[in-house]
């Protein structure tokens, strides 16, 4: 028995830069969603469990030629109908291909989604789904870190804001329903259009920023941070030298942030070259400093760099900013070949000889991707998500704003405004009616 | 000397009315204890039933055959039926009642039951073996046995009453507390905690100014709580009174302040945020320069005047100074000055979907102990505690309410599984399924569910086929049948809708916003050839407007079902699923929940437990 009636659709390789990507399509609608991809490949037509090069399309734009193989259900991995696509790995064209999928009714596979199908369609047993239970529970675990990392950043207060006016907004419906024996003010039509357009305005806002910034230019930011001199540069050449032959060297739009895309197995990272951070009364260099505090802001991950000439305190202070934003971070003592004595506690670099700098490596691969790109169902995912679920909030704002308009009482307004906050609850955390009691009493004297 | 009960029900408020006549009435021998013989069935607080959804609660109660309506309605000294203008799932009825009248109709209602028997005496123990309640002992001595107990407290638990400096043990202003079952209770294994509410004084209604106050009538055309044909809604009404707090009154209350229970930290229990003291309202609402007071008859005759809106535990001569600049009110003389009470609570996530405990077997509890707030929602859960009860003692299957049925089921589901912190009050944003509770079809929803049970009558069920088959025979009537332009034209005329030049079915006339079916007057010869009642007419016209809200809800309700209805693998080990959070691995090995619905009803037990369930334990052998 099929226990699912929709498709989902996932990246199958670890996200990062390889020869090839891998995306898989599970789901009644699998070949129809391959069809808006590569309209002229008559997928249906095709024998199961055979390989084709087909050419993939967004509309009239070629993206790709690809190698396709159609499994039919039930001789499938999910037990569905499945069509793995094998991209060329750029992740450009790996986004473009989901979004065209997406828009013709697939949806984002949920972490592990792919194998329980597998398991409630007994293609599996419990042994094997045991298994991916775990890594489940594992992601979720990263998902929650990435979303840690995401509210550091602006684009996390300007969601939060988002939630708390939808719920203010929600309130106010709900105010005049629940307590209209009160004596308050209720808000009027106008105002209510006033604010659900001010939200929709907001959340338009949100999903630009999205889909051009975050899913676009992936690579994980790694800030390397430290007072002057403590070595970053040298580090960052050092970092690069090894990678000779993968380097994009982007200028950023002062000289105080260097951006720089290196490879380290298989995955993007993006290391970000900052201004020492230090007191000073000089006024450009303090610009140089809050671009350092936006990087960190936006990290995902610090070296910390401290040479045996530098100022304890100013490390100490750096040391607390990462920290204030619980932020992971990686302690260097740099310049090691000038230390007589190693606390062999701290990690020794010198850029110099090279001196720890496959360790390092390593250490950076370990510590900032684990368990975040280790599947790959995550980290690229975790944007696109995100900006799905902001569309089918715009979607059922939009409704409302109809609603309004149209006259419609608020009981039933609220049905279509519980929609909105269920899709928004998705990124945020789930939007109970607790948060909009909160809210109505918080603002409103209620009770006789 | 005593016989043995079945059912022994502590407490005869609201709950413990309900609760011994769902029991009795289902078969069940019920000893009904109560302090006072003289306040069953007391209305505490306001003189009042219903409310926003609290009006749905009580119809929800009636369609099930429990008593509250019925009372309501044969007590009622005003009818409104609230939020009219909205739609139909905020129409919500409320009555003011003669709070005397009301009591003596349980007392009445209770002797008329001949299984109820009565023991005017305070239960001071429960009598437990293996984890079995057994029976009850009380203040004068006695050991009385039975197979189930239902306690429904209210605020008499180690209540304690503050008036300005004046603290009182009792659980109501002149009644006694109870002591003892919270200690024994919470040696049982029980967590307790404190919780505080308040009520307004009563003053004498020969002392007031009405020229100086706003009238609010009830309303023209007056409706009812109770589906059953035992009531009539009634023909004269009284009317409440409207008036305000200003400065002044705010800066007198604010002079009492220092001798305020509730800012001296006297009071440690947690009230409710929607039913603030005055104190509280100018507190934390300092700008808003006036509050709304209600001046509500207790009665047809009684001079007594309860000051809804003014519920305070300042000392009296605060209150009495207070009150006298409020227009209307310069001569007030006070009857009852107002008090606060904090009540011992018992956190209601230690109880199963039938308001049964995890730890007692057999041992209900119901209203103000499980952390609720309102006779509505007692009484709702005195029925369910008192039908589970007998349920329970006769070996038969319980019976739970879904949230897509009713808000009771609503209610005690927040209960069971999320618990609360301050007094819980009903509200329609509660409910995810609001468009499907309605008030209106509260029958439609549970009578016949009440009936199959035992509980509600045959009598009560044939007036819902009755009413089932007049509004499917309006229509499919209104379906096809189309009025002559000519006659109807004029109509749709005065009402601003455009006029028709071919013709249209009531059906699809009844569509538009602009016409509601009561325009249909001057041609029910034709639109209501059956003689359906207003109420029938008023279903059938949701039906149609409302149909695809209905039909949405509907299939999100079905999809819950069916999730919630899937079975889990018998003899699972859940302690062997190490990805289940460790609350949820104990509870689960010892609650063995079988359905994925019955595990979700266990508080502590996460969406994320739930996934795992599903992907784990769900038994694939169904189809």
């Amino acid at each position: 028995m099929n226990h699912w009636d929709d498709t989902i659709i996932a990246l199958a390789t670890p996200a990062g830069i390889g020869a090839l990507a891998v995306l898989r399509i599970s789901g009644p609608k699998a070949f129809d969603a391959f069809l808006s991809v590569s309209p002229k490949s008559k997928i249906l037509e095709r024998p199961s469990h055979q390989a084709f090069v087909s050419r993939i399309f967004n509309g009239d734009q070629q993206l790709d030629e690809a190698l396709a193989v159609k499994f039919s259900g039930p001789n499938s991995f999910t037990g569905e109908d499945v069509v793995e696509i094998s991209l060329h790995g750029s992740q450009y064209i790996v986004q473009e291909v989901i979004k065209v999928c997406l828009q013709s009714g697939c949806r984002l596979a949920e972490p592990g989604e792919f194998t329980q199908r597998a398991f409630l369609n007994r293609k599996m047993d419990l042994a094997q789904a045991e298994a991916v239970a775990d890594l489940i529970a594992s992601e979720s675990e990263a998902a929650h870190r990435t979303a840690l990392h995401q509210l550091k950043g602006g684009l996390s207060k300007e969601i939060h804001d988002l939630r708390q006016h939808l719920i203010d907004f929600t309130a106010l419906i709900e105010l005049e329903l629940d307590f209209s024996e009160e004596d308050v003010e209720f808000a009027d039509r106008t105002q209510l259009i006033k604010l659900v357009k001010g939200i929709i305005g907001h959340l338009k806002n949100l999903i630009h920023s999205f889909s051009t910034g975050q899913a676009i230019r992936n690579g994980i930011p790694i800030v390397i941070v430290g007072p002057p001199n403590a070595g970053k540069s040298t580090l960052l050449n050092a970092l690069l030298e090894e990678e000779k032959a993968i380097v994009s060297h982007i200028a950023g739009t002062t000289r105080d942030v260097i951006e720089d895309i290196l490879i380290l197995s298989g995955i993007s990272f993006r290391f970000v070259d900052t201004a020492g951070l230090r007191q000073t009364e000089d006024f450009v260099e303090n610009i140089g400093i809050t671009k350092t505090r936006e990087q960190l802001d936006k990290a995902s991950f610090a070296l910390l760099l401290e040479a045996p000439d530098s100022n304890e305190n100013e490390v100490q202070s750096i040391e607390e900013e990462i920290k204030q934003r619980a932020l992971p971070y990686l302690k260097i003592k740099t310049k090691a070949d000038l230390i007589s004595t190693k606390d062999t506690n701290d990690f020794f670099l010198s850029a110099l000889s090279g001196q720890g700098l496959e360790e390092l490596k390593t250490e950076i691969v370990k510590r900032s991707v684990d368990r975040q790109m280790l599947h790959s169902e995550t980290s690229l995912i975790t944007n696109l998500r995100h900006f799905q679920a902001l569309n089918l909030t715009l979607e059922s704002l939009i409704q409302v704003e109809a609603a309004i308009e149209s006259g419609l009482t608020g009981d039933l307004l609220a049905t279509d405004i519980r929609e909105a906050l269920f899709h928004l609850g998705s990124i945020t955390g789930e939007i109970t009616v607790e948060d909009v009691l909160g809210s109505i009493f918080s603002k409103f004297c209620i009770g006789k | 000397m005593f016989s043995k009960y079945d059912i022994i029900v502590a407490g005869a408020g609201h709950a413990g009315c309900e609760a011994a006549a769902a029991a009795a009435n289902m078969g069940s021998k019920v000893l009904l204890v109560t302090m006072n013989m003289t306040t069953i069935g007391q209305m505490s607080c306001n003189p009042a039933m219903g409310g926003v959804a609290k009006g749905q609660i009580v119809r929800e109660i009636d369609a099930l055959g429990g008593l509250s309506g019925i009372i309501t309605d044969k007590t009622t000294i005003q009818f409104r039926m609230l939020n009219r203008s909205k739609g139909p799932a905020m129409w919500s009825p409320r009555a003011q009642n003669d709070r005397w009248r009301f009591a003596e109709e349980w007392r009445l209602a209770l002797e008329r039951i001949p299984n109820v028997d009565f023991l005017q005496d305070t239960v001071t123990e429960l009598i437990v073996k293996d984890d079995r309640v057994t029976g009850v002992k009380t203040q004068l001595g006695y050991e009385l046995s039975a197979n189930a107990v239902v306690l429904t407290n209210g605020t008499f638990l180690n209540g304690l009453i503050h008036i300005g400096e004046k603290q009182l043990t009792g659980g109501r202003i002149s009644e006694s507390s109870a002591t003892g079952i919270t200690g024994q209770l919470v040696e049982l294994g029980f967590e307790t905690g404190r919780m505080k509410t308040g009520t307004p004084p009563r003053i004498d209604g020969r002392s007031m100014d009405y020229s100086k106050m706003e009238e609010q009538a009830g309303d023209e055309n007056p409706s009812k709580f109770s589906f059953s044909k035992e009531t009539s809604a009634i023909q004269n009404q009284r009317s409440c009174w409207i008036t305000y707090t200003n400065d002044k009154v705010h800066t007198i209350l604010e002079k009492g302040f220092s001798q305020s229970p509730m800012y001296t930290g006297r009071i440690q229990g947690l009230g409710p945020r929607y039913c603030p003291s005055i104190e509280d309202k100018i507190t934390r609402f300092a700008d808003k320069d006036r509050h709304q007071i209600f001046i509500e008859p207790e009665g047809w005759n009684t001079v007594e005047i309860y000051v809804n809106g003014f519920s305070t535990s300042l000392p009296y001569e605060v209150q009495t100074e207070a009150l006298r600049h409020i227009p209307g009110l310069e001569n007030a003389k006070i009857f009852r000055p107002g008090y606060a009470i904090e009540y011992d609570y018992f956190p209601p996530t230690q109880l199963k979907p039938t308001l049964e405990t995890y730890l007692v077997e057999n041992l209900y509890f119901a209203g103000q102990i499980n952390g609720t707030t309102g006779y509505e929602e007692a009484a709702c859960q005195g029925l369910m505690a008192g039908m589970n009860a007998h349920l329970k003692v006769k070996e038969e299957n319980p019976f739970v309410l879904s949230r897509s049925e009713a808000y009771i089921g609503v209610l005690i589901d927040d209960l069971i599984t999320k618990g609360t912190e301050e007094p819980y009050r009903m509200f329609t944003s509660r409910a995810e399924f609001r468009t499907l509770l309605r008030q209106n079809n509260a029958d439609f929803r549970l009578t016949e569910k009440g009936n199959k049970v035992g509980l509600a009558s045959q009598e009560r069920l044939d007036v819902l086929r009755g009413k089932e088959q007049k509004i499917a025979e309006t229509l499919e009537l209104w379906k096809t049948l189309k009025l002559p332009l000519e006659e109807l034209n004029p109509l749709l005329e005065t009402k601003g809708t455009p006029l028709l030049t071919e013709k249209m079915s009531i059906e699809n006339l009844l569509k538009r916003p602009q016409l509601a079916v009561t325009d249909f007057a001057p041609f029910f010869d034709k639109v209501n050839p059956h003689g359906a009642d207003s109420e029938e007419l008023e279903e059938a016209e949701v039906l149609i407007k409302y149909k695809p809200y209905i039909e949405k809800e509907n299939q999100i309700a079905i999809k819950i079902t069916d999730s919630e209805s899937k079975e889990l693998r018998r003899n699972i080990d859940f302690k062997a699923i190490k990805t289940l959070s460790n609350e949820a691995r104990e509870k689960l090995t010892k609650l063995k929940p079988k359905t994925l619905g019955e595990a979700k009803k266990i508080s502590g037990i996460s969406q994320s437990d739930l996934s795992i369930l599903l992907l784990y334990a769900v038994n694939s052998d169904e189809n």
